[in-house]
């Protein structure tokens, strides 16, 4: 397919790879911050093409894997009313609550849809005029405009049966939270491609500045991470700490202005809990009070459930790169995707899931 | 979930608001996306969609920029190595 097989080509990413061993001179941790790139660092084995010691570390760029736990019960709760039909992502049905998850509600009887857009779901509530549509609207920056647009086509034709259950987080301030945590090791950020498709990269310029960290925003396929790994590396070895846009076929410097427009029409910034990390100021989207009616924990009356994780998983580490999947003793042992323990087990972006698809259960254990 | 892949727009219809849409060809794959957010977007235009919404408009010219930079740390390569030749 045009734009994507070209960019897997093994021949150039070898190119890549001996390109950076090359200019590499000391040892360098990088974070890359989307679960997509997780994905594809793991499936296409990038992270064995990098010179000794330069290290990929997995950060907290899956939405999945980040909605907290309290939000998920919240999900499981609305799901369960006999007037709701419950539509997500397909990721979240088997995101673990507290007992049980929304494909144990939906087995139970609760009417819990997989969409593939949040515009369906308002689709849907046109449709069911006597049912209440809820759609579960995770998701990083990439994913606020769809959801905006849902809701503004929602209060255009002036539905009363459609509503969000909103967990929106932001990049931003989870790499400053990161770069602000004690134990942080790393040099150098890849941005998310598709996040900056949407919001640009003017809010990297002050965070490269005030931590002396380069930031490369990159995208998804081998070549652009191999590429991405590369300006980071040269710009630490040369001492330059500056932002860099691998991804420009897709990325302006000024992202998607509509969108932009879009996302502050609907959304306004709020403190939010990142599943295993904590409570980040101004890390989230909720909705502006003018769209309140949408507001599904308002609808539901489910906005002050509070909830502690469970102690064993220790997906907090993982997403903010302080122990890799298989440093975690439940790893590929209590813990599998089909008995997941943690939300990094759940999605095909969490960092847990990938390393148990692609390496298997003992594979990296031994490495 | 935040999957984002580029497709070809194949039709579109005449809307300027946030009903504009059409249909995008994903290597085989025909679906409806919702091309509000990318007015500039012409028919055979490739778009990155998301959820069913384009974000942007593939460039072109900023496409190749992965093998040129390629090509440029290569050709630096061959430079430097040349250079020891003759210093040697
Ligand atoms: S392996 Fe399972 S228990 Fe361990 S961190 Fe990952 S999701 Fe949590």
């Amino acid at each position: 397919m045009k734009y994507i097989d070209e960019y897997r080509d093994a021949d150039l990413a070898a190119r890549f790879s001996k390109a950076l061993k090359r200019i590499t001179t000391r040892p360098w941790t990088l974070m890359e911050v989307c679960g997509g790139q997780t994905h594809a660092i793991i499936k296409f084995g990038l992270d064995q093409m990098l010179p000794e010691g330069v290290r990929l570390v997995h950060g907290p760029g899956c939405p999945v894997c980040v909605t907290p736990l309290e939000m998920i019960e919240k999900a499981l709760e609305i799901a369960a009313r006999p007037e709701v039909i419950f539509c997500s992502f397909g990721d979240m049905l088997r995101v673990p609550g507290a007992e049980r998850d929304l494909l144990r509600v939906k087995a139970a009887g609760g009417d819990v849809r997989i969409v593939y857009s949040p515009l369906d779901a308002v689709t849907l509530a046109v449709k069911t005029p006597d049912r209440q549509v809820v759609f579960f609207a995770v998701g990083f920056e990439t994913t606020a405009p769809a959801n905006a647009l849902a809701v503004h086509q929602a209060r255009r034709m002036g539905l009363t049966n459609f509503s969000m259950l909103v967990s929106h987080v932001l990049v931003p301030p989870a790499i400053e939270a990161i770069l602000n945590s004690p134990g942080c090791r790393v040099n150098g950020f890849l941005a998310a491609g598709h996040v900056c498709t949407v919001m640009g990269v003017e809010e990297y310029y002050p965070l490269a500045q005030r931590y002396r960290v380069p930031i490369v925003v990159t995208g998804f396929e081998p070549l652009d991470i191999l590429q991405g790994v590369l300006m980071c590396v040269k710009q630490l070895e040369e001492g330059r700490a500056e932002v860099e846009n691998q991804y420009s076929r897709s990325v302006r410097s000024e992202g998607n202005r509509a969108a932009q427009h879009l996302i502050q029409r609907v959304f306004q910034v709020v403190p939010r809990r990142w599943r295993g990390i904590g409570q980040i100021p101004a890390s989230g989207l909720g909705l502006r009070p003018e769209y309140a009616e949408f507001d599904a924990e308002r609808r539901f009356g489910v906005a002050d459930c509070v909830m502690e994780e469970p102690s064993e998983c220790m997906s907090g580490l993982v997403l903010q790169g302080l122990i890799k999947p298989t440093e975690c003793p439940a790893f590929g042992m209590r813990c599998t995707p089909d008995h997941p323990l943690g939300a990094t087990m759940v999605s095909s972006e969490g960092a847990c899931a990938a390393y148990y698809r692609y390496r298997g259960r003992c594979a990296e254990r031994q490495a | 979930m935040c999957l984002a892949i580029p497709g070809k727009v194949i039709s579109m219809n005449d809307a300027t608001d946030f009903t504009r849409h059409g249909k995008v060809d994903f290597g085989g794959v025909v679906r409806q996306v919702n091309l509000s957010l990318v007015p500039e977007a012409q028919i055979g235009d490739y778009v990155i969609v998301h959820v069913g919404l384009a974000l942007s408009v593939m460039d072109e010219a900023e496409a190749m920029q992965v093998f040129n930079y390629l090509k440029e740390i290569d050709a630096l390569q061959e430079l430097q190595e040349a250079d020891s030749e003759v210093h040697r």
